[in-house]
């Protein structure tokens, strides 16, 4: 298991066959200051497009995943006033009705934590190096998230991005650091 | 052509140019999903020279695995952990991964 604990954030990359466990990562972000937590669960479901799924089975770029999840956290920390934050992916097989993504957040107001945790669902969706295979009766195909396909043109520009300021000058690397 | 006379042809064009002699680094490369199964690997090694950017490392990926050209134009790389254009310049020991559409959550 890949983990990263930094001020409030809990993120774990599971490793294949452990399931999540979601008490855990509500009890993490629960808090007396907290009016709040909002959750969201992704599952795998039994059909897509009329195919019967059997499974569907995960991979990533592990380091690169919970580096991009901790911007993530960083950026929903901005936008809204979080307590903790918490989020889990599974890795290899998960079977139909099971949790692959979990994601809690806490705040002292519903609004924040409601809004966050969509927001990180959202944003794991565009960009976070993880990749899903769905194992159907008939065969099996990588999916693609049409999130991804969206923002694929800003993935090098965004701020997850290696910082390409060699050869920038000074005003021009200052005003890079401030987008 | 042969990979050897390749190579040294590239040298000579190196030497035109005013190149550096023999400066080459080398650059992990991880496949990940379809990228993966494209090219049969996990990881691999890629020499390259000084000054070679993203974008050629990919170039030369795609001539010794032309499958990859199926994911060309939806594909990105990360260079070490991090998403990138490809015009970075990439440098001795970088890691470059080849990044397939994502389907996590």
């Amino acid at each position: 298991m890949a983990a990263e604990e930094e001020g409030m954030n809990l993120i774990e990359i599971l490793e294949e066959n452990v399931a999540i466990d979601m008490s855990k990562y509500m009890s993490y972000v629960q808090s007396p200051s907290c009016g709040a937590i909002a959750t969201f669960g992704g599952t795998t479901r039994d059909t897509f497009e009329g195919k019967t799924v059997l499974e569907l089975r995960y991979e990533a770029y592990v380091p690169m995943a919970v580096r991009c999840i901790k911007t993530i956290c960083t950026s929903a920390r901005s936008s809204w006033n979080l307590n903790s934050i918490a989020v889990a992916h599974r890795l290899g097989p998960v079977p139909v009705g099971e949790t692959s993504v979990f994601i809690a957040t806490s705040a002292v107001h519903r609004g924040d934590a409601l809004n966050a945790c969509k927001f990180i669902i959202d944003e794991v969706k565009a960009s976070v190096p993880i990749w899903k295979k769905e194992v159907c009766t008939n065969g099996e195909v990588w999916k693609e998230n049409s999130e991804f396909l969206e923002r694929r043109d800003e993935l090098g520009n965004s701020s997850c991005r290696k910082n390409v300021v060699e050869g920038m000058d000074q005003r021009e690397r200052v005003a890079a650091e401030e987008r | 052509m042969s990979t050897n006379s390749f190579e040294s042809l590239s040298k000579k064009m190196d030497n035109a140019v005013g190149g550096k002699d023999d400066a080459f680094i080398k650059v992990k490369v991880l496949f990940f999903a379809r990228a993966r199964d494209l090219t049969g690997m996990a990881d691999m090694s890629l020499e390259v020279s000084l000054g070679t950017t993203a974008h050629d490392c990919l170039n030369k990926l795609i001539s010794k695995f032309p499958g990859l050209e199926e994911i060309r134009n939806c594909m990105v790389l990360a260079l070490n952990e991090e998403y990138a254009l490809e015009s970075v310049v990439v440098k001795d020991r970088d890691e470059l991964a080849i990044i397939p559409p994502i389907s996590g959550g």
